[in-house]
């Protein structure tokens, strides 16, 4: 397919390999941030063509994953409700509550639809004026913008039985919040292109600036995660750290202005719990004042609840980067797709999903890269 | 669209005082007896000669059975393609000719919704009666309830189907040996994405057509020409994924497959990336995975070429004494990777 074998060509990859293994002199931990590139790592095998000192964390930028468990909670709460119809993408229906799923919840008998675009929430609150419709509005920068605009929409039409469970959060905090930790290991970051491709590059310079590490915007073709890896080993080799940014294709540095614009209008910066990660501050979006009335929190009287995860499972840990999946005990044993402990496990971007789909039992999973040296870059805090 | 599933405008719907199915129409009194001989009896076969009975009694050609049965729910009831009707014959012979049976004869077990309009339902015999001619099988038995409406989606259908096993062959998974060559016969996952292009909400520029499609010609073509085919399988729900990966775990064999040798539509592909889905986990209506011994698999593949429903078969990939038993792939950039099976239904991700 044009715009997409180009960038899966086998030869091509091959020259990367060979490049990135002729500049890399010693041990590098780099980190891809979105789960879009975990996948594609692990699908396509790009680790296995990188030098055994080149070790890919994987991010904690998959939407599904960093939901945190009370939101779950709260979707299967207002899911069961009657006279609810309860809109969400594909990808949350199956990710565990603490005492069932959405997808449990439908086939008890609530009206659960799994839709494509936040629009399409819109459209069925008009057409079922007698029920209230409610939006599961995961994501990060990626998808606030089409939700944004599904706010606007129906404040505009005054479509009063629609409202949203918000839970949006923003990238570069995540990546502060990671570095600033004493456990943080990542000496380079891969940054997600698509949310660059919305935002910009701009938020990233002062982050590569202040702990002193490569960042560089990478697409999710393998071609696209083999030149970011080169891009940053390069830096990390000569001792930069700066922003830069490989996927031109799509990210311009001040990203797309319309699409930023529609996130301010609608929502403002507020503290956000991640999964794994605990609370960060200013790491996600709520709807401003004016579209309050949208918000399923405050409509259903739902604010406030706190609910710890499932003790036996470490995505925690899988989300900040300090354990592979295959490392946790629960990993493929009592946990697996079709009985997920954790989200990462459930999310097609999730990096517990990815290692059991194409690693669990493959012939490469006995090899593990060599364990990371520690950082010769130190943060400055 | 594929020939046989073209709704005949020559067919003029012979039921015109009741617009919709009602309830009554399952209720065995007249009206029932209107619709079994006016919309059923006419398009897919008088009642035998001897009178209407409770079975039909049929003569057997001496040799082993192949009998199978399916259900299909499909929605929408028609799609790009195909419709439910010509769907529920395709998919039972399929089903036999998996096991290299020749299909004779199938039953027809229709569960209507009330309210259904009865041009749909006049649409559907007619589509389900010219795929029966076009496979060469007869429906000689069959059964119809109506339901309230609200307690199905339109109309539901169970076919069953007998075929007669003229090869003394063992065609199943028992029977895959290290070094078979894997066919397929054509490009994967447009039955699929055809459904998902007509579901609510989800428009795709241009039009994916669903491959629903008898293979049976083309397996009895396999066997006439003395190809020894050691397992077929149909590359149904769970598509590709699912078919080699229980072939791989019944035999104990790993199956090794080149990714770039998989054919998939351009469009298909598209649909899919754009929806996060992974063409080689969509199901097909017309496709099947068939594990040759190496020496017949370049005749085999030639026989398949030359045949209908067989113009895009290849070879992906071979069977290996490797352990664990696993579909491994190799991927575009030169890697290899599992390849698994859906863990349920295939969800679309968010960004």
């Amino acid at each position: 397919m044009k715009f997409l074998d180009e960038y899966r060509d086998g030869p091509k990859a091959a020259e990367f390999a060979r490049q990135i293994a002729r500049v890399t002199t010693r041990p590098w931990a780099i980190m891809e941030i979105c789960g879009g590139q975990t996948h594609a790592i692990v699908k396509f095998g790009i680790d296995e063509l990188l030098p055994k000192s080149i070790t890919l964390i994987h991010g904690p930028g998959c939407p599904v994953c960093v939901t945190p468990l009370e939101f779950i909670n709260k979707a299967i709460e207002i899911a069961s409700r009657p006279g609810t119809i309860f809109c969400s993408f594909g990808d949350m229906l199956r990710v565990p509550g603490s005492a069932t799923d959405l997808l449990s919840v439908k086939a008890a008998g609530a009206d659960v639809r799994m839709v494509y675009s936040p629009s399409d929430a819109v459209k069925i609150a008009v057409e079922n004026p007698s029920k209230e419709v409610v939006f599961f509005a995961v994501g990060f920068e990626t998808t606030a913008p089409a939700t944004a605009l599904a706010v606007r929409q129906a404040a505009e039409r005054h479509v009063n039985n629609f409202s949203m469970l918000v839970t949006h959060v923003l990238v570069p905090p995540a990546i502060e919040a990671l570095l600033s930790s004493p456990e943080c290991r990542v000496q380079g970051f891969l940054a997600a292109g698509h949310v660059c491709a919305v935002m910009g590059c701009a938020e990233y310079g002062p982050l590569a600036a202040k702990y002193r590490v490569p960042i560089v915007v990478t697409g999710f073709e393998p071609l696209d995660i083999l030149q970011g890896v080169l891009m940053c080993v390069r830096q990390l080799e000569e001792g930069r750290a700066v922003v830069e940014n490989q996927y031109t294709r799509a990210v311009r540095p001040d990203g797309n202005q319309y699409a930023r614009d529609l996130i301010r209008e609608v929502f403002e910066v507020a503290p956000r719990k991640w999964r794994g990660l605990g609370e960060i501050p200013a790491s996600g979006l709520r709807l401003r004042r004016q579209y309050e009335s949208l918000d399923a929190e405050k409509k259903f009287g739902l604010a406030g609840h706190d609910t710890p995860e499932n003790p036996e499972c470490l995505s925690g840990l899988v989300l900040q980067g300090r354990i592979k999946p295959p490392e946790c005990p629960a990993f493929g044993k009592i946990c697996s797709p079709e009985h997920p402990l954790g989200a990462p496990m459930v999310s097609s971007e999730g990096a517990c999903a990815a290692y059991y789909r194409y690693r669990n039992r493959a012939p490469s999973a006995a090899h593990q890269p060599a364990p990371p040296t520690p950082s010769p870059i130190s943060p400055t805090h | 669209m594929s020939p046989g599933t073209e709704f005949a405008p020559s067919c003029p719907i012979p039921i015109t005082q009741y617009p919709r199915v009602l309830m009554a129409h399952g209720g065995g009194g007249k009206l029932m007896r209107d619709l079994l001989e006016k919309m059923f009896f006419s398009a897919l076969g008088p009642a035998p000669a001897e009178g209407r009975h409770d079975s039909a009694v049929l003569e057997f050609p001496a040799g082993r059975l192949a009998f199978t049965t399916d259900s299909y729910v499909v929605r929408p009831i028609i799609f790009p393609g195909g419709d439910i009707g010509s769907m529920a014959v395709h998919g039972t012979v399929n089903d036999l000719a998996m096991s290299g049976a020749r299909p004779l004869w199938l039953s027809v077990a229709f569960i209507l919704e009330e309210g259904l309009p009865m041009e749909t339902l006049w649409r559907l015999v007619c589509s389900l009666r010219d795929a029966a001619a076009r496979c060469g099988v007869r429906i000689v038995t069959g059964d119809t309830k109506v339901v309230d409406k609200g307690n199905g989606d339109g109309l539901f259908i169970n076919t069953a189907g007998i075929g007669v096993v003229e090869h003394s062959l063992t065609i199943a998974p028992a029977s895959v040996r290290a070094g078979d060559a894997v066919l397929i016969n054509g490009d994967l996952g447009r039955h699929g994405m055809a459904i998902m292009s007509v579901r609510e909400g989800l428009e795709f520029q241009g039009r994916i057509e669903s491959d629903s499609a008898p293979v049976s010609g083309l397996v009895q073509k396999l066997l006439a020409a003395g190809v020894e085919i050691h397992c077929l399988r149909d590359l149904t729900r769970g598509g590709l994924a699912s078919a080699l990966n229980e072939i791989a775990e019944d035999s104990q064999l790993r199956i090794m497959v080149d990714e770039k040798s998989v054919p998939v539509r351009e469009d298909v592909h598209a649909a899919c990336e754009l929806l996060g889905l992974d063409p080689f986990q969509v199901a097909c209506e017309g496709r099947f995975a068939a594990f040759i011994p190496a020496k017949d698999a370049d005749r085999a593949l030639a026989l398949m070429r030359a045949g209908e429903c067989g113009a895009g078969s290849v070879r992906i990939g071979s069977v290996e004494d490797v352990q664990p038993p696993l579909v491994v792939l190799k991927s575009a950039i030169g890697a290899t990777r599992i390849l698994d099976m859906p863990a349920g239904e295939q969800l679309p991700r968010i960004c």
